[in-house]
């Protein structure tokens, strides 16, 4: 154990993590040359696609270090956007310490801090990396003075890096076994071993991702989960190198798999701690902090024989994304669903992607919404984060609705764009800091649900991606809501409705109308789509009839290829949802939170 | 569906018989035919030989048509062998249909006269447009004056069944010059009017020039315009709108073999690229003279390609076609064959369609109007 480093590299977006990871996965030798490629900890298709890691991602190298010795260094890669930020904190405490990058461009950002925190609360040995000091605009006296001044740490034990090119990592792999300290536990103990993922593999079942604090565990054993007492029994144990890679035991200070033959999914926590049944540990381990997720949205199969479908799916999905939470719903308007809650928007749109890719479902998203707080007449405060169960509007006293801080930097020359873009979001109580010579920190504080509704985008275009964007959440506030829905050829479609700002139903009516006119395909016939408080009209637009087929001629018998072509039409239709007899693609309901301008 | 045996109402088969030369090819023609006619006589030989290999499956027919390329190529002596092969082989119905069409260029009064005297009784003539620069602009070899006159030639021969093939949507025409060419066509009383909107198909040469921004189409508005004028003009002087492109002066002179595709009544497909359909089969041959040939020396069927087709492919078909015809879908006989009450099925989204005035419930048929009609195939999506 004494040879054993655990460790997790944290930083804010992009700043270098998975880049950091692959040199000290070449420099390690884990991986040879030719299977080699740029973030390769990024597995899934969808990190590789949009250049962001999503998932942590373990790996253990072995390192011959100056002092003679051999060591095993468990290696975590983390996301570093906001709405992963419980994928960090599960990861660290698996670890003793971390590498904390900081670009140094950039310096410090939302997440640099945000993370550290995190790993102050482990009680970690933090590493600060200035990373990127191969670009020219890298300003390492500027971000020397953050790292002191910001992050209150001791700016003498940074080490410099350029993930890039390599330069520094050697000396980071020393610091790692010097400064970090090998893990406590006993080997000898009663196992006590701590789930912080898992994932579903369609031929070995359940697997699970666990950190041994104490004992030891091994093929054969009989292992307990804590939680519900279920025991079974451990069919193989191993280590993560780029691929599982199998092992006799698995002790104290290791991080592994498990796979023990459990079928039941919903029997893995994240969180919760295995032991052995014939001699369990006294007490779990401390688990996880509980999710607050900001965004909810229902999932809904398209078609509704993949009700059940859906279900298994999200069983196993929830096993390898522990933030994702959900519960039962139903729609008169799309039938049996899912109540849906997720860490931000960038989190909702992972999620649907996964689960089409992963799972090969067809489903649909009902329009996002925030947490909503209601006192009522009788004093009642109730939470709403379904339009569906928005209550009766003669039974409210007050509604509220959360509120964030939302920290912006950019360069200065947007500062008046932004700022209008903050304001039309009923932004209020600004903050303005010039960071440095050009660029400005700007914050404000606006309702959670503005920056649902398209802010984000329209951020990024406005700032043309020389923004950064960043929130937390800071308290309710009173506002006058009112639940707006859309009614397509006069049936309500309660998945598009929403909960709003009264000053804002109507624009917002026009523009969901607007945007479902561009979204639903021409049919047949007329479609008249409307948006209504209560029985209110207050917006409405129409699509005219699609006229046009061709009466070319259906040569001599050949009815197969005309049909085959109505087949593949067929096809496409399959990827809507049939309300009444309108066919409503998936995209519409999204497409309501966007607005005209972009 | 029992056994897999589509139920159809009429019970007779068609025979459709592929001849595959054309001197030349028009532009926006996808159809199958080669421009050599050197190997006729082979062909002629070998066609007789395919009319034997299906007379275990097929027993008898009451309609023939004689399709292409250009069956008026052949000389009539030609088009009798090929007619006493299949009477050989096959019962005749001694009132079916036989039909051939004709190019307006190739023909005359001897040869019309010949036609009629080895029983054929239906003429279809490829007239296309009465406007030559329209003829031109299509790549067909004759005149508006060849057409005219053989229309004349085919009544003075003594047919009695004429029908004509037209074309609208095309490049120098407009909604006037169409209308003229309607009234041109009404004169000539033919028996029967098929009215096509020029579609291109890919690898045609007009696609490729419509590709390249050489011509245009018309909107879908004008589209629609001239789908609806012609059918008004049309049933004005008399003639019923039966089918999406077609036309007949009386319930008896719809096109018998036409009918039969669209109602699901078995048809055997002869000669190269022919289709052919009995029961919950579709199988077509090869689209190549020469391999089309060679393989019938051998004794082979010159078969492309089968498939069985699933009660849903029948299900989709049966609706596709039948909302094509003014007759539309039996539903009675759907429910028999696909047991589910379409009616049923399809409640609300019919509904809505009746509402919109595209679908109408007459007796035991749901149907198109005449607005449905326009947008069948999308009918079929429901
Ligand atoms: N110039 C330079 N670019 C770097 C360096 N390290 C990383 N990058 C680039 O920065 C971008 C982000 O790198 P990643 O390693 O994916 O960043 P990350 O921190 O893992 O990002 P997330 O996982 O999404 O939070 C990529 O384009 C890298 O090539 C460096 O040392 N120098
Ligand atoms: S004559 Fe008929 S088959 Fe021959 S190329 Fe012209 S349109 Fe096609
Ligand atoms: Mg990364």
């Amino acid at each position: 154990m004494e040879n054993i480093r655990n460790f997790s590299i944290i930083a804010h977006i992009d700043h270098g993590k998975s880049t950091l990871a692959d040199r000290l996965i070449q420099f390690t030798g884990v991986c040879n040359e030719r299977n080699f490629q740029d973030q390769i900890l990024d597995s899934m298709d969808i990190e590789r696609e949009r250049g962001i890691t999503i998932k942590s991602n373990a790996i253990s190298l072995p390192y011959h270090a100056h002092d003679g010795k051999d060591y095993i260094l468990n290696l975590i890669d983390t996301p570093g956007h906001v709405d992963f930020s419980y994928e960090v904190s599960r990861s660290l405490a698996s670890c003793e310490g971390v590498l904390l990058l900081v670009d140094a461009a950039q310096g410090v950002q939302a997440q640099t801090l945000a993370n550290l925190y995190l790993a102050l609360e482990h009680n970690l040995e933090i590493i600060p990396i200035i990373n990127k000091i191969d670009l020219p605009s890298a300003d390492i006296d500027r971000v020397l003075e953050e790292i002191d001044s910001e992050l209150g740490l001791d700016p003498d034990t940074h080490i410099k890096c350029s993930a890039k090119e390599g330069v520094g990592i050697e000396e980071i792999l020393e610091a790692i076994v010097e400064r970090i300290p090998p893990p406590k536990g006993d080997a000898e103990n009663p196992l006590a071993a701590l789930i912080f993922d898992a994932h579903y593999d369609s031929f070995r079942g359940t697997i699970i991702h666990c950190r041994v604090f104490e004992g030891i565990v091994k093929s054969g054993d009989i292992i307990k989960f804590m939680y519900n007492g279920t025991t079974y029994k451990v069919e193989e144990v191993g280590h993560f190198l780029l691929t599982r890679t199998k092992r006799d035991k698995l002790s104290a200070g290791d991080v592994g798999y498990i796979i023990a033959g459990v079928k039941t999914v919903a029997d893995v926590r994240t969180g919760d701690t295995i032991t052995l049944q014939d001699r369990p540990c006294s007490q779990p381990l401390p688990g996880f902090k509980e999710v607050k997720p900001v965004v909810f949205a229902s999932i809904y199969p398209i078609a509704s024989d993949d009700y059940q479908d859906l279900a298994d799916s999200l069983e196993k999905y929830k096993l390898n994304d522990a933030s994702f939470i959900y519960e039962k719903d139903s729609s008169v308007a799309l039938g049996q669903g899912f109540r849906c809650g997720f860490l931000g928007l960038l989190h909702l749109d992972i999620v649907q992607e996964r689960l089409e890719r992963e799972y090969d479902l067809s489903i649909i998203l009902s329009v996002p919404s925030v947490r909503y707080r209601f006192t009522l007449k009788d004093n009642k405060v109730i939470y709403v984060d379904n339009p569906a169960h928005y209550p009766d509007p003669a039974e409210i006293a007050k509604g509220e609705e959360p509120y964030i801080r939302a920290a912006m930097m950019l360069p200065e020359r947007y500062l008046g764009t932004v700022m209008k873009l903050c304001m039309e979001k009923r932004g209020v109580n600004s903050i303005m800091n010039y960071t440095g010579p050009g660029r400005v920190e700007l914050s404000y504080e606006m309702p959670l649900a503005e920056v649902i509704f398209d802010f984000y985008d329209r951020f990024k275009s406005v700032t043309q991606g020389y923004g950064s964007f960043d929130y937390d959440i800071i308290d309710y506030r009173e506002s006058t809501l009112v639940l707006m829905d859309i009614l397509v050829n006069g049936e309500k479609v309660d998945a598009l409705s929403q909960i709003v700002h009264r000053d804002r139903a109507r624009s917002r009516g026009l523009n969901a109308c607007d945007r479902l006119k561009d979204e639903i395909p021409r049919q047949m016939f007329k479609i008249a789509i409307q948006g209504a408080i209560g029985s209110e009209i207050i917006a409405r637009s129409t699509i005219s009839a699609f006229r046009k087929d061709v009466t070319a001629k259906c040569y001599g018998g050949d009815i197969s290829r005309k049909r085959k072509l109505l087949e593949k039409q067929k096809a496409g239709k399959k990827r809507m949802k049939m309300i009444g007899s309108v066919s409503i693609p998936q995209s519409a309901f999204l497409a309501v939170l966007k607005s005209d301008t972009d | 569906m029992k056994d897999n045996l589509l139920k159809t109402p009429s019970s007779q088969s068609g025979l459709y018989i592929h001849i595959p030369f054309c001197k030349s090819k028009c532009g926006y023609c996808s159809f199958y035919s080669i421009k050599s006619l050197n190997p006729i006589p082979d062909f002629i030989d070998a066609l007789q030989k395919e009319v034997k290999f299906y007379s275990k499956t097929f027993k008898s027919f009451d309609t023939v048509y004689f399709g292409g390329g250009t069956p008026s190529l052949l000389r009539p002596q030609q088009l009798e062998t090929i007619l006493k092969t299949v009477n050989k082989y096959y019962k005749i119905d001694p009132h079916s249909e036989i039909t051939i069409e004709v190019n307006p260029g190739d023909v005359s009064l001897e040869y019309f006269k010949a036609l009629h005297s080895i029983g054929i009784n239906r003429l279809n003539i490829g007239v296309q447009s009465f406007d030559d620069q329209i003829l031109k602009f299509l790549g067909r070899r004759h005149s508006a004056s060849d057409a005219l006159a053989s229309m004349k030639d085919a009544r003075n021969a003594g047919f009695a069944n004429i029908g004509i093939d037209l074309i609208y949507g095309v490049q120098h025409q407009n909604i006037k010059s169409w209308e003229k060419t309607l009234q041109t066509a009404i004169n000539l009383k033919p028996e029967h009017i098929s009215c096509y909107q020029l579609s291109l198909a890919p690898k045609t040469p007009l696609y490729s020039t419509y590709e390249a921004g050489g011509i245009k189409l018309p909107s879908n508005k004008m589209q629609a315009k001239y789908f609806f004028n012609t059918s008004e003009i049309l049933e004005n002087a008399g003639y019923l709108h039966y089918e999406v492109s077609n036309f007949a002066r009386k319930e008896y002179l719809k096109s018998k073999h036409n009918m039969k595709y669209w109602n699901h009544v078995p048809y055997l497909g002869l000669g190269p690229a022919a289709h052919s359909f009995l029961n919950n089969k579709r199988w077509w041959n090869k689209s190549a003279v020469a391999s089309y040939i060679k393989d019938i020396s051998q004794d082979k069927m010159p078969v492309e390609e089968q498939e069985l087709l699933t009660p849903a492919q029948l299900q989709l078909e049966t609706l596709f076609l039948g909302l094509r015809t003014s007759t539309g879908i039996d539903l009675k006989l759907y429910e028999k064959n696909y047991c589910t009450d379409l009616l049923e099925d399809k409640k609300s989204i019919i509904d809505t369609l009746i509402k919109n005035h595209l679908v109408e419930i007459g007796g035991d048929f749901l149907r198109p109007t005449q607005t449905g009609m326009a947008v069948a195939d999308s009918l079929a999506l429901i």
